[in-house]
């Protein structure tokens, strides 16, 4: 066991981490990949992006916790590749907690009154599997 | 794995440090905390941005806004309505230059910049090697080791026409052949970290926002020349360099990237750290040895040279901390990529400290041959309350001096020289018409004559005499012999000092006696200093 301030891993990780040594060009290539995840972020470019309405009103509708549920649900499955982020209010505060899903080559898709499990079921059928989960749409046009 | 929905990187270079970076991170995780957001937004504490004028700086990400002149009473605005409800707080996106969003890919600041050099400074975590790999980390030093030979390694090195940038200009591939065709049973790499020229700070900066990259590249010298064991020389003044330094070089053991059987190709290679003890001289690579191995910090005759009796008496590469940062994208994207940087004589990129009247002061990083025109007012925003551009010392102290005529010259490491200046480390000290040349020219001669070691005569004696002539001229006492005395010592100095400190301490009252003579005419002929600094 080594005892060494890898950073960010250690802060992960716990102090006991054990530090696995790079032997060979796979294995870099296996960490580069691993790290990666968690710089994607700064990268831009084109992903996946989930907005959540967190004007006074979405905050007011509980839009802290659907933002909560839904890192929750991408922390569990593991989904590093996509960008949560908020926005203020957009007007339909009747709707609140709004969220909109933008994924690269589609229309973006705005959904109302999503509660948490709403939320994560949005992750689930709409983020990870491509499908609209068109019951919860707000119509739009 | 935990997943952060933003990032908000705080800029913790020098600069910032002394602005109060540190109390603005602290409060940004407390008030993250207070607000049950420390489980989604991390804060990372980066190596330097560029904008050092605007410290305390933070950038947040996904949207890439970055915040400047952060205090520690902003925090709570920007975290309740940037981070917890996802609006941007524009009263402190700053105005003029950065004014509004500014994007991950072009921030206004970096349009007119390449960044090979600084390709993680400000991106990066520079305390966690993660992040160094995936930016492309120790891939160039596997490359060398599992595909290539030494011989090809140097080779590219040559090829790409990389030349040393601590000042000296000289060819890195030549230089790593002659220890590589050296035979010794030891030899050593050294990073020159003893950045000690007035105004220059890139060298600090690199190695705080991205340490691994200089160790990388030290063990590909190192497998290049046939050398297992590296030192990084680092003014002890430097206390955040040398520990990230150490951090890294801690990791990097940790996870085999240094250390026994690398890549598990056999070959080893370890680096430690020296502290150097501020003398100027000790940049000079010979005192720097001389220093390394416990002996007074003073140049000697060469040849021979480093390269074949080096440390120890041993073959030994001396390469500056900017040098080396441009090693591992050579070796990963090719020579002919790097040939495409800069200009066909000097390819690549330079790294300059702004510093001086300038609106944006900083770090930035520029292709070789860009002109300083482009430099003042594209990238540094031009001279602060309207004033005229006077002149602009290039390579810090040593360096010469350039007036507005020189505003459209490219500047690379054999242009410059050409015009009696010289690029050296990458200072860039602005002047605009507010100051006295004769004031200035006592200034930087009093600094040599503090700094010469005393070992070559010329030097001792030059510099104090330069010295005493100017400090003479200033106070009005000046005759036009005084000039005479001042370029024929010059010259001499230039020809038969011992090593670089004496031999460029005259390049900037020669500069400054061909472009700014009538300024010294008038100390002379009118006991009149004409910007009213000097007191006759």
């Amino acid at each position: 066991m080594v005892d060494v301030n890898m950073g960010f891993m250690t802060e992960l990780m716990g102090k006991s981490w054990e530090v696995s040594q790079v032997k060979t060009v796979e294995e870099l290539e296996r960490i580069r990949k691993q790290a990666q995840a968690m710089t994607r972020l700064r990268e831009g470019g084109e992903t996946t992006k989930i907005v959540v309405g967190m004007g006074t009103c979405g905050i007011a509708a509980g839009a802290r916790e659907t933002l909560s549920a839904i890192m929750d649900e991408l922390a569990r499955r593991n989904i590093q590749d996509v960008i949560v982020t908020q926005t203020g209010c957009i007007g339909l505060c009747e709707q609140e907690p709004i969220i909109t899903v933008v994924m690269p080559g589609t229309e973006k898709v705005a959904y109302g009154k999503v509660s948490m499990e709403k939320a994560r079921k949005i992750v689930a059928s709409h983020v990870v599997n491509g499908q609209v989960v068109g019951e919860w749409v707000i119509p739009t046009g | 794995m935990q997943f952060y929905r933003s990032h908000v990187l705080v800029c913790g270079g020098t600069p910032c440090v002394l602005e109060g970076c540190r109390a603005v991170r602290d409060a940004l995780i407390g008030e993250l905390k207070r607000l049950g957001l420390d489980e989604e937004v991390r804060v990372i504490e980066t190596g330097c941005l560029g904008p050092c004028d605007l410290g305390p700086v933070i950038v947040v990400y996904p949207e890439g806004t970055l915040y400047e002149k952060v205090a520690v009473s902003d925090v709570p605005k920007i975290v309740e309505e940037h981070l917890l409800k996802g609006r941007i707080v524009r009263s402190l996106t700053g105005e003029g230059r950065l004014r509004g969003i500014v994007s991950y890919e072009e921030p206004a600041y970096l349009e007119t910049q390449e960044r090979i050099v600084l390709r993680n400074c400000g991106i990066i975590d520079p305390s966690s090697i993660e992040e160094y790999i995936a930016s492309d980390g120790y891939r160039a030093l596997a490359k060398c080791l599992t595909e290539m030979e030494p011989c090809d390694v140097i080779e590219v090195i040559k090829r790409s026409g990389l030349v040393g940038r601590g000042g000296a200009a000289f060819p890195t591939g030549l230089k790593w052949s002659f220890t590589a065709n050296a035979d010794a049973d030891e030899k050593y790499i050294i990073c020159n970290a003893d950045e000690g020229e007035p105004g220059t700070f890139k060298d600090r900066l690199i190695l705080e926002g991205d340490p691994h990259s200089i160790l990388e590249a030290m063990a590909i010298a190192g497998y290049a020349v046939g050398a297992q064991r590296g030192f990084v020389y680092i003014r002890g003044e430097y206390g955040l360099s040398i520990h990230r330094i150490n951090q890294g070089i801690q990791q990097a053991k940790a996870m085999g990237l240094l250390g026994d059987d690398i890549f598990g190709s056999g070959f080893s290679f370890d680096v430690e750290v020296r502290k150097g003890a501020g003398a100027y001289v000790c940049g000079e690579e010979i005192a720097l040895i001389e220093s390394m191995e416990g002996g007074r910090g003073e140049p000697r005759f060469k040849p021979p040279y480093p390269g074949t009796h080096g440390f120890l008496g041993k073959p030994t590469v001396v390469n500056n901390v900017e040098t080396l940062a441009n090693i591992p994208p050579i070796i990963l994207n090719g020579a002919d990529w790097y040939r495409g940087f800069g200009t066909p004589r000097c390819p690549g990129t330079k790294v300059f400290t702004m510093t001086g009247d300038i609106n944006s002061k900083g770090l930035i990083e520029v292709p070789m041959g860009i002109t300083l025109r482009k430099v003042i007012y594209e990238i540094g925003g031009g001279i602060p309350e309207g004033r005229k551009f006077k002149m602009a010392q290039t390579g810090g102290t040593s360096g010469g001096c350039l007036p507005s005529e020189m505003l459209d010259v490219p500047m690379d490491y054999f242009t410059l020289p050409e015009m009696g200046s010289a690029l050296g480390s990458g200072a860039l000290l602005i002047m605009d018409d507010s100051h006295c040349i004769v004031d200035i020219a006592e200034s930087f001669m009093r600094f040599f004559a503090r700094e010469s070691c005393g070992k070559c005569v010329p030097c001792r004696e030059g510099t104090a005499r330069l010295h005493d002539i100017v400090k003479n001229l200033a106070q009005g006492n000046g005759t036009y012999e005084d000039l005479r005395v001042l370029k024929d010592l010059s010259h001499a100095m230039q020809k038969t000092a011992l090593c670089g400190l004496g031999q460029s301490a005259p390049i900037p009252i020669m500069t400054m006696l061909k472009y700014f003579g009538d300024e010294f005419e008038a100390h002379i002929k009118d006991k009149l200093c004409p910007t009213g600094t000097c007191r006759l």
